[in-house]
């Protein structure tokens, strides 16, 4: 048996009233990589916070390297070998890779920072890792997996011996994840530890050796990967079976709905963030759109919604026929446009609002009488739909903010549902959801679409993707590669398009 | 709902935090004057809110505050900062004059007044849209916009007044006609006698609750406010963030418009060049203080009329600049607090 590297024992931590981590034990060996899962708000943010020394455990012991740390502080976790890389980048982009690796740490001669020797050092990390990276290069000019890999390099300088990956792949195309992997397992054969956090069970599978399961901040269990499967893990973490894959009939789909024709977007003078896209989406069709994040989603979807007109350069958006390439925002809604916003804070909650005022946000005139909103029918309606969606907790007085990502964007389903909707934009409909969320989500859209309405789905993930959709149009730098049925494709050839290749 | 209670709580924390702290600073101030910081306060208390007069006196100071705190908490629950009161209160106090001056003898108490309102609201109503008018069409900032009107107006209103509507000899605008004064509250209460306390502040009383009830109750108030927290998320669902952001900062401008009412229906009937000092920027302080909520705003309103005329009682025995300090201190604590007392009240958990 390999020696335990990290030890949590009986770790409970409260915020206020919130039990977020109750009674938490993990033993994690040397040279292993083990994955932690769990839902939204089991607990696992908190857990590696407390292990990162950005939070203090109300009870319990943290013993690295069989020493008891008493307390632990970020600077001393990195003192004891530990490094954590974020879910999000902080990195920045007009430095070079050495600048913001020895950012903090400078090295210097005399009153100049010694930029030679850093070079020299990330270099060699690079190579004895296979990160290839060039210490000379501008962060800004690098892809998001050479950002990641930057991230790596930031906490191996500091000589970590074991890398906690706060959802490493959440940005990552299907080749990046692959090439992800293979830096992980060069990780291992160096003798480092890793721990990673994520909910995609294929990737833990693939890459963990055991799994620790946390659910409602305690830990359910701890299993070899090798002896378990998706379904037992996704089991463990919801409490209950959960359907994995999406079941959908075949689809019926009826006259065109949604008609978009040589839809161009500027992104700035001269740089088109889509180019000439054409398509449609018939009744009871769902066309979900693939591609790597930024490369015309977002400016797709604000085209559909009216919103940012003025870089739109060409274009008609016909609904049942009827033009709305000019139509505002309200109009496109009233005329039977739903929309789950890929982004929730910034665009689809008012989080200093309650509950109550975001499930009528962009209805409230059905809300209203004499200009004055109707607070009763408000309640009655949130109360029935916070029910419906099981939302939690369940107060319709609550702000929006404080719900955890999952809840929030139950809100938001709950509310874009509740239109009378003939096309609905669904975007990043699961992002940062819980399992059984999803699961929740994905019948909603697909019933959806068995009523006949129009959906069109974005998705980072590939899985999402290819289970909900009947087509798949791949985005890559402002144009539609290609269609394809999503019964006739699978993840490797979505990838391949998504990097640009116009034939797989 | 111990919920709802705490979040009420804490937005009257800090304001008194804040007045408190404040308190500390003036009485090292007191105390480096050779006074009694105890002495002074009582004298203070005693020249405003023990005695009708000082009530009446109060009472008077408060009116305006009211109104240009309304202004500029309106515009700050659109997510808008309007630092152009006194432009607009220029405007709407000069249009206020000028159509008491002018209007019939004939006319009824009742519709002079009105008319005298409704010219005031749109005139600074007016002075407000254009820097609203400006940050939704070309996005520049309403800060810098009102600033810059701020001198126009007032430079325009001067040329208007010595060119046009002064009485000569004067600096002054010439009386409006006596259907538009507003009656002083001493033929109510006989106890404010000799005070200038009119029924421009119950005007003012009233338009809080109208901006209560349209932040809080209505569909507009609500659109608002979406803006004013999440302006993109505001306009996914399509609300229209830039009539929007016209229509509060023509409202913003329309009731610091009103700032001048208790001076010009109720005191002095005319408009003077330089009657205000500042009374524009004072909303500031006041929306501040009053949380940019109608309820706080009247009452951080009347704190500041205390304080103002305060100062006059006490100026026998400490110069009066020492209430204008404390006016200040008050402001930087309200603004240093709110993130503060924040962390203190989430650490105590």
């Amino acid at each position: 048996m390999a020696e335990n590297i990290i030890e949590l024992k009986n770790i409970v931590k409260r915020f206020g009233k919130v039990l977020a981590n109750n009674n938490i034990n993990i033993a994690v060996r040397k040279g292993e990589v083990h994955a932690i899962v769990g839902e939204n708000g089991a607990g696992k943010s908190t857990l590696m916070k407390i292990l990162y020394g950005l939070y203090h455990p109300d009870e319990g012991q943290i013993i690295i390297n069989g020493e008891t740390i008493i307390k632990n502080s970020p600077k001393n976790a990195v003192k004891h070998g530990i490094g954590m890389v974020h879910q999000h980048f902080m990195l920045i982009p007009p430095l070079t890779v050495a600048e913001n690796v020895i950012l903090g740490m400078e090295t210097s001669k005399g009153p100049f920072v010694d930029i030679n020797t850093a070079n020299q050092r990330i270099k060699k990390l690079s190579d004895d890792f296979n990160l290839h990276i060039d210490p000379s290069k501008k962060i800004e000019d690098l892809s998001v997996g050479e950002n990641q890999r930057v991230e790596i390099i930031k906490v191996l300088y500091r000589g970590a011996n074991i890398l906690i990956l706060d959802e490493p792949t959440a940005v990552l195309t299907p080749k990046e994840v692959e090439d992800f992997f293979k830096v992980i397992k060069s990780l291992i054969a160096q003798g480092k530890t890793v721990i990673i956090i994520t909910h995609k069970l294929d990737e833990i599978m693939e890459i963990s050796d055991r799994i620790t399961i946390i659910k409602h901040g305690e830990t359910v269990d701890t299993i070899n990967t090798k002896d378990t499967s998706p379904k037992e893990i996704a089991r463990m973490m919801v409490g209950r079976d959960v359907l994995l894959q999406a079941e959908k009939k075949v689809a019926q789909t009826g006259k065109v709905i949604l008609d978009v024709k040589n839809l161009s977007v500027t992104k700035s003078k001269d740089v088109l963030a889509l180019d000439n896209l054409n398509f449609e989406i018939k009744a009871g069709e769902v066309l979900g759109f693939a591609g790597v994040e930024g490369n015309g989603q977002t400016e797709l979807i604000e085209a559909l919604m009216g919103l940012n007109t003025e870089k739109i350069k060409s274009g008609k958006i016909l609904l049942e026929g009827n033009d709305l390439s000019n139509s505002l925002t309200k109009e496109r809604l009233e005329q039977g446009f739903s929309h789950i916003p890929e982004d929730r804070h910034k665009r689809g909650l008012v989080l200093e609002y309650q509950n109550s005022d975001n499930l009528i946000l962009g209805q409230q005139h059905n809300f209203t009488r004499t200009g004055l909103l109707d607070r009763i029918g408000i309640d009655e309606h949130s109360e029935r739909l916070i029910k419906e969606f099981d939302v939690r907790p369940p107060h319709k007085e609550v702000l929006s903010g404080g719900l955890s990502g999952g809840n929030q964007q139950k809100i938001i389903i709950a509310r874009e549902f509740f239109r009378k909707f003939k096309f609905l934009i669904a975007a990043q409909p699961t992002r940062g959801v819980d399992i059984g969320a999803i699961e929740f989500i994905h019948k909603q859209i697909i019933k959806a679409r068995d009523e006949g309405k129009a959906i069109l789905l974005v998705s980072a993930e590939l899985n999402e993707i290819i289970s909900l959709s009947d087509r798949i149009a791949v985005l890559y730098k402002g144009k539609i590669v290609k269609i394809v049925d999503a019964d006739k494709t699978n993840k490797n050839e979505l990838g391949m398009y998504m990097t640009g290749a116009s034939n797989g | 709902m111990d919920k709802l209670n705490k979040k009420i709580l804490i937005e009257f924390i800090i304001p008194i935090f804040a007045v408190l702290l404040a308190l500390i600073f003036s009485d090292i101030l007191i105390l480096i004057y050779k006074e009694s910081p105890l002495k002074i306060y009582k004298l203070l208390l005693e020249g405003t809110i023990f005695n009708s007069y000082g009530i009446g006196q109060v009472i008077f100071k408060t009116t305006p505050l009211i109104f240009s705190g309304l202004a500029v908490a309106f515009a700050f629950r659109t997510g808008l900062f309007n630092i152009g009161g006194e432009g607009q209160l220029y405007m709407g106090t000069f249009v206020t004059a000028v159509i008491g001056a002018y209007l019939p003898d004939s006319i009824p108490r009742f519709l002079a007044v009105i008319l005298c309102l409704l010219g005031g609201f749109l005139a600074g109503g007016l002075i407000g849209f254009i820097p609203g008018f400006l940050k939704a069409k070309t996005g520049s900032h309403e800060v810098i916009n009102t600033i810059m009107l701020n001198f126009i107006v007032l430079a325009f209103i001067n040329y208007l007044l010595v060119t046009y509507f002064r009485v000569p000899e004067t600096l002054h605008t010439k009386e409006i006609i006596s259907n538009a004064h507003l009656a002083r509250l001493s033929e109510f209460i006989p106890a404010l006698d000799s005070t200038y306390a009119s029924l421009a502040f119950v005007i003012a009383i009233l338009t809080a609750i109208v901006v209560y009830v349209i932040l809080w109750k209505t569909k507009f108030g609500y659109e608002l406010r979406a803006v004013g927290h999440n302006p993109e998320a505001a306009a996914t669902a399509g609300i229209n963030v830039k009539k929007c952001i016209m229509m509060s900062m023509a409202i913003s401008g329309g009731l610091a418009g009103l700032i001048g009412l208790n001076y010009v229906l109720g005191d002095k009937y005319y408009f003077e060049e330089g009657f205000s000092s500042g009374l524009g920027f004072m909303g500031i302080a006041v929306a501040l203080l009053g949380r940019n909520h109608p309820l706080g705003v009247v009452i951080a309103a009347f704190l500041f009329g205390v304080l103002s005329e305060g100062g006059l009682v006490i100026n026998a025995v400490v110069p009066k600049e020492l209430v204008d300090i404390l006016q200040a201190i008050v402001i930087i604590c309200v603004v240093a607090s709110t993130t503060e007392v924040r962390k203190i009240l989430a650490r105590g958990k």
